[in-house]
């Protein structure tokens, strides 16, 4: 059996473990354009900040493509996928066979249109180990940096850089910090941990033009800037798939062994479509858990096993500067709200079941609430009461407890 | 492998296992020496449910479950299965996002005392406890033993 998988991140890499546990033998061939051994992709600000050196950027330890067997084509792109023959060409002309394809080509930073954009110097954008190392190459204490985009990937490029700039200013579009994962209340009060860091912020405002080295936004307000880096989003990499026929909505659909519409070829993590529970509908989960999840069931699938991941959700964990928000699932239905100073705590109930959460500096054990969500329990059958004060087994029957705690699981 | 399983029967919810679990991993050679160290908490890997007043107690720490979503989900690799089984943190190549403490359905996972890592149950093999966890070889009412179960 000969396995090819496109891409070298989190997916690819599950894809890989979910392989070896049923095959041990089959041939398997990664290629990826980015030609590092592969990393924690999220581990780039942590990078910058000082947390980690380069070693430990490493997903895997080095060995891992020489244990599991893999021929790593690292540095080397595909540039089209052919169904009928079954192959993959590179860039070079070389075709490559499969039997079994995985496409995990992931994201890409989607930079908006902005005026004069293409003339500044220092631009730059925060996804890849190559963009950090870039980026990491013009900081200096003298630096001013504009980061546009105050999501995940732009605030968590904010804290890496932080101490490294004289000063970073963030615009959004959004009235909010994080409007993804947060809402108005947990935003503010994660706000104010990066406003007593230094950071300034222009919301509900966005750069219309750039000329030369001061960004000119909606607003009106001119804001001077050193380094720039685009963090508004990504966008899926879904050529390959759709140059092999698969269907592609947003990502590229697949179902619930992460199979695509083109027989033998699957597709996991941030460019793929699969079904999200917590909306009852197909969506892009750009997250690392689900991309792991889907990678390995498709992995196990392509060996020949039968594997279903059926219960996507939302879950981010995310920190600044030793503020932590944990939330999972969606935000519907009823609000039980335990908010603080510094600390908060919102769980959604909907028809009868926990449908989210989001929890600031204050989530110890929030994998029991997230645990509710994955497995839609029925809030009647367990403790609720006890649940809402904090997360514990407590609240579980006595056959659960059991079940959980005296048995192999 | 060998587990540590529960006897939720016998748990008097003497906190005993977390005393011993904060004595085995601190490096101390006296186990009072541990009040005050980390201020009000003794951050333990393992955790006695119930309070005072209620009548069922019982510890919980990692199951070493097969499924391991935590591995699954860490972001940098920091945490792995060994050969055994075992769920295994290296705290070097932990960054501290918690993602695992997001995920874990028995709420075994839980940020160390630095706040900058997370920590688990390693069933006493990074501690010079040679793989004897100290939480069940102490505890007086085997509430938790350490076995073989399928």
């Amino acid at each position: 059996m000969k396995y090819v998988i496109i891409g070298n991140g989190t997916a690819a890499i599950a894809c890989i473990e979910g392989i070896r546990s049923v095959d041990t033998e089959g041939d398997i061939t990664l290629i990826s354009s980015e030609s590092r051994h592969c990393y924690g992709r999220p581990l780039i600000s942590y990078y910058l900040l000082g947390r980690i050196d380069e070693a430990h950027l490493d997903y895997r330890p080095r060995d891992f493509y020489i244990k599991n067997n893999v021929d790593a084509m690292l540095g080397v792109t595909a540039i089209k996928v052919d169904p009928a023959s079954k192959a993959v060409t590179l860039e070079d002309g070389t075709s490559v066979p499969y039997d079994k394809l995985l496409i995990a080509t992931g994201s890409r930073p989607f930079v908006p249109h902005a005026d004069g954009y293409e003339n500044v110097e220092n631009r730059f954008t925060f996804m890849t180990y190559d963009d950090m190392k870039a980026l990491e190459a013009k900081l200096s204490p003298d630096a001013r940096v504009l980061v546009v985009g105050a999501g995940l990937i732009g605030l968590k490029c904010v804290e890496g850089i932080l101490d490294r700039v004289k000063e970073v200013t963030v615009v959004d579009l959004a009235d909010r910090i994080m409007p993804s994962v947060l809402d108005a209340e947990g935003a503010a009060m994660v706000k104010k941990v990066l406003d007593k860091k230094g950071v300034t912020f222009f919301l509900s405002d966005c750069v219309s033009a750039y000329r030369d080295n001061t960004a000119i936004l909606r607003s009106g307000k001119e804001i001077p800037f050193d380094i720039v880096v685009t963090a508004v989003g990504v966008r899926p990499n879904t050529d390959l798939a759709k140059g092999a026929g698969c269907d592609v909505n947003r990502g590229v659909i697949v179902d619930e062994r992460c199979e695509t519409s083109v027989k033998d070829i699957y597709c996991a993590g941030d460019c793929s479509e699969g079904y999200d529970r917590s909306i009852n509908a197909k969506r892009i989960l750009a997250l690392l858990p689900n991309a792991s999840f889907q990678g390995r069931c498709a992995g196990i699938n392509m060996a020949g096993g039968d594997e279903k991941f059926t219960n996507a959700i939302p879950m981010n964990a995310m920190g600044f500067f030793g503020c932590h928000e944990l939330s999972a699932g969606a935000y519907e239905g009823e609000c039980i709200s335990k908010v603080t100073e510094d600390t908060y705590k919102k769980l959604y109930v909907k028809n009868g079941k926990l449908a989210g959460f989001i929890l600031i500096n204050d989530f110890e054990r929030a994998g029991i609430y997230t645990s509710l969500i994955r497995d839609e329990v029925p809030l009647d059958t367990v403790d609720f009461d006890l649940l809402i004060e904090k997360p514990q087994l407590l609240a579980f029957s006595a056959a659960d407890r059991k079940a959980k705690l005296a048995r192999k699981v | 492998m060998k587990r540590i399983y529960v006897n939720e029967q016998h748990c008097l919810g003497c906190h005993l296992c977390e005393w011993e679990c904060a004595f085995a991993n601190s490096g101390l050679d006296e186990m009072f020496k541990l009040k005050g160290k980390f201020g009000t908490e003794i951050r333990p890997r393992i955790r006695v449910e119930g309070e005072e007043k209620d009548e069922i107690h019982f510890a919980v720490n990692c199951r070493h479950c097969t499924s391991s979503i935590c591995v699954k989900s860490c972001i940098s690799g920091a945490l792995s299965r060994n050969d055994d089984g075992m769920v295994v943190i290296d705290r070097e190549k932990c960054v501290g996002c918690f993602t695992c403490v997001l995920v874990c359905p028995f709420g075994a996972i839980m940020p160390a005392a630095d706040g900058k890592a997370a920590q688990k149950c390693m069933l006493c093999t990074d501690n010079g406890r040679n793989g004897e966890p100290n939480c069940v070889a102490h505890c007086p009412n085997g509430a938790i033993v350490y076995e073989e179960r399928d």
